[in-house]
This record gives structure tokens, sequence and C-alpha cells, in this order.
């Protein structure tokens, strides 16, 4: 398996902020160093992503640099010079503005990681989507990055969605929460001085081990459309139901009892939000989940 | 946009203005028809259904992936949703390139994948007043056979 190096991404012009966001302090240290500090804990090493335009900012350039090396800018840029300084190396990359990630969330990633696929990455407790800025690339998404990006792509969220990465639950709801104006700064601020001692206990793999329990047993509510045959035999197009299933392999075996679904699983395709997925991907609350019949385009 | 549906008559030479390209010396495009036969069937109209959402998202892939894989000028693909009559045109793929052979490959690619590939349903209604959903049926029908031949089946 390649090995991980750490990638902090600190090339943004932090607009929102209208000051430099890699320089924003959190119990007396700034969150850049606070990003680096915390991949050096589960990476042999960790470079900052910077534009050449910030190689001589003395809050970067205490830090071995990745410097941006392809045309073009944003964080598809950084991603691709990572990939493209090491071809052998896969990344953790996190953007330096993510003051409530843990160790233990670092730790479920790196732990759950697919090398077999272009990423691992968190999904989004608000949207489902793919986290892209804090997540795993591997060595191969290099080639597949510059085949996205030479055909108009910028965006490393909808390249994730295009690429079935694997998606992983968040272990809490904000722990991917990033800082982007400075009344959002003053709120992480006192969330932070509140839980302090909370955050500091979420650590180790007990915690991320209940965690992950406590997602398996709850009852969610889910989205669920049908099309064709299965919408004619489920006799409604959609419904929302409740369920204990941890899986869409799971699920189908309910909804197939409950409808009398005809086809066999290995037949099908699943989607979740509006991609292909895995049968044996974790599904969250409100997750909107579409079996899909063999095919007959064209 | 390189895939789209439409709900009413396919305008081919519409689309194939969207095309044009003055470096490109060819257009090739293939034109799916609806057949009055289908395994020995004798059909009289076809329903197609789409899950949108991800079928315009897997088509664009499909057609982004011919774009990179063969010099060519431009792509698209339009495909029906909604009831359809014998001959109506069902899918349509366009191409523009500087040289027709690599125009005639990537139609071919696109047409083949679009129809292995995007979540879109056929149902056909037969001469003899039944009806039913291509490639879904026939498996289901037939419940007591192994995993291996509903697979191959459903791969068809």
């Amino acid at each position: 398996m390649p090995p991980v190096y750490g990638l902090v991404l600190a090339g943004g012009a932090s607009t929102r902020m209208q000051r430099d966001k890699a320089a924003l302090r959190y119990r007396g240290k700034s969150q850049l160093d606070r990003a680096v500090e915390l991949a050096a804990r589960h990476c042999r090493r960790v470079f900052v992503s910077v534009r050449p335009s910030q190689v001589a900012d003395p809050l970067r350039a205490a830090h071995p640099l990745l410097v941006d090396s392809l045309p073009g800018e944003g964080p598809l840029v950084g991603i691709r010079s990572g990939l493209a300084a090491f071809p052998d190396v896969a990344w953790l990359i996190i953007a330096c503005d993510l003051p409530f990630l843990s160790d233990a969330a670092v730790e479920y990633l790196l732990q759950q990681r697919d090398p077999r696929l272009l990423a691992t990455a968190f999904k989004s407790a608000h949207d489902g989507l793919p986290e892209p800025l804090c997540a795993v690339w591997e060595p191969a998404a290099g080639a597949a990055l510059a085949g996205y990006q030479a055909t108009g792509g910028h965006c490393p969220r909808k390249f994730l969605m295009r690429n079935a990465p694997k998606l992983l639950a968040p272990l809490d709801e904000r722990a991917l929460d990033n800082i982007n104006t400075p009344a959002e700064y003053a709120a992480a601020h006192a969330a932070l001085d509140a839980a302090r001692g909370v955050l500091d206990a979420a650590t180790g793999a007990d915690a991320v081990r209940g965690a992950i329990g406590l997602h398996d047993v709850d009852v969610m509510k889910l989205q669920i459309q049908y099309f064709a045959l299965m919408r004619e035999q489920a006799g409604r197009s959609e419904e929302t139901i409740e369920t204990a299933a941890a899986t869409p392999a799971d699920l189908y075996g309910e909804l197939s009892a409950r409808h009398g679904f005809t086809l066999h699983r290995e037949q099908l395709k699943v989607a979740v939000n509006g991609e292909f997925s895995d049968w044996s991907r974790p599904l969250a609350a409100g997750d909107a989940v579409v079996f899909i019949p063999p095919v007959a385009g064209g | 946009m390189l895939f789209r549906f439409s709900t009413s008559a396919i305008d081919a030479a519409a689309a194939r203005l969207e095309l044009r390209d003055a470096g490109a010396g060819g257009f090739v495009s293939f034109e799916g028809w609806v057949r009055e036969h289908n395994e020995g069937r004798e059909v009289t109209r076809l329903e197609y259904e789409a899950f949108q959402e991800l079928a315009v998202k897997e088509g664009d892939r499909i057609v982004s992936e011919a774009l990179r894989r063969f010099p060519i000028k431009h792509a698209l693909c339009i495909h029906r949703v909604g009831a359809l009559c014998l001959s109506d045109m069902a899918v349509w793929v366009g191409v523009s390139a500087v040289h027709r052979g690599e125009a005639f490959d990537a139609c071919r690619y696109i047409i083949d994948e679009v129809k292995h590939r995007a979540p879109i349903w056929k149902k056909e209604h037969y001469r003899s007043g039944d009806s039913g959903w291509v490639n879904c049926e026939h498996c289901a029908a037939a419940p007591h056979r192994s995993h291996d031949a509903w697979a191959h089946d459903a791969g068809r």
C-alpha cells in the first residue's frame, strides 16, 4: 500500500475573512501550525501547499513547502502538485481552516482508506457530498485529475462525486466545519473553549469504535426513489422510510421483503445521493437511495 | 451540456448545428429508432423512463471520455423519455472531427456506453396486449434459475 504523506492546503485567498486564514489563532497557536502538527502525528512527512507568491511568507516558510507546479489555481492544483511531486505516495489532504478536525477523525480516515479507489473521504454532515479537503488521495488520482482539469473541471468535490470515492460518515456533525468569516471565527473560538475537554478526549480507537457503533444502531430516515419495473412492483415512485439498515445491501433486503421485488440484488446497481455507490457503504440519515434495475437505453 | 434528455421529438437538424466547427472535416451521427419487433415479439410502442439526475451525469461522463479518447472536435447525445411510436427516434449521437475515422469511432463508443451504463429503462408494449421492461422481466419470470444465469441475462 502506498505510504501517506500529509499536505496542508494554505494557498487560499481568504477573501471572506479579510485576513490570512492560515494565521488565525486558536488556543495560542496559528491554525496552520495546528493543522501541520495534526497531520504530522499521523504521517511520516508533511508539507504545506502554497502558491508561488507565498513562498516567502514566514508563517508558511516555517514548514516544508510544496509549491503549486501546475497551471491554474485553487485546491485542485495543490492536490495535483502533491501527486505530481511524489507519484508513488498517497496524500492526506487537509485544509488549514478546519479547527474542529480531531486526531480521531484523521485516524479513522486512515484506517478506513481504500487504496484501490482514487480517494477516501468524509461526507459532509450538511449535504452528504464528499469533502475533498479532508481526504486521502491515492497516486492514481493524479492522472484522473489531469484529465478532469483538461476538460475544464476545477472543483475537487465534483471530481470526487464523479469518481465514486470511498465515503465515510462523519464522526461528529461539525468535525469538518470550516471557518470563512469573522463571525464564524468568533463562534468557533467560543465552541472550542466550551468543548475543550470533550474534543481532547475524543481521540483513540475506543472513541472511534464508539462513534461507529452508535451509527450502526441508529434508526434513520431515508428517501427512496423507484424507477421502471421496481416502481411498478413497489406501487409508488418514492417513499420516506425509517430503517436501521446500515448499508444499501441491508436496505434492499428489507425493502425487497416489504414490496416483493422479483429482481435479485446481483442484477442491480445502487445510487446514493445521486451517484453510483458501493453496496457496503454506510448509510446516513437523509440519504437518498435509488436501486437501479438492468438498464436498456438506446 | 454533452448529454441531455428530450420529452418531445429530437430535432436532429438543430442538434447537428451545435457541433459545427470550422476545423472539422466531417460529421457522423447515429440515430436509434423504435423497431417493430424485439426477440421474436411484435412491438407496437415503447416507453422510456430515466433516473435523469444520475443519467445526465453518467451520459456527460461518457461523452467526456469520448472527447478524451478520440481526437474529435465536439460530441453530443440526446435521449428521449416518454411514450414513443414505431420509427420514432429514441436516441441521437453526433460527433464532429477533423477526420472521419475518429468521428465514427467516437460515435460508436458513445452509443455503446450509453446503452450499458446510463440508468434508462425501456418498456415494450406488444401486439399480443402485454408489455415488459427490457432486460428485467424474463429474468424475474424465472425465479428458480441460479444467480449466474441471472447475472448473464442482466448483462446482455
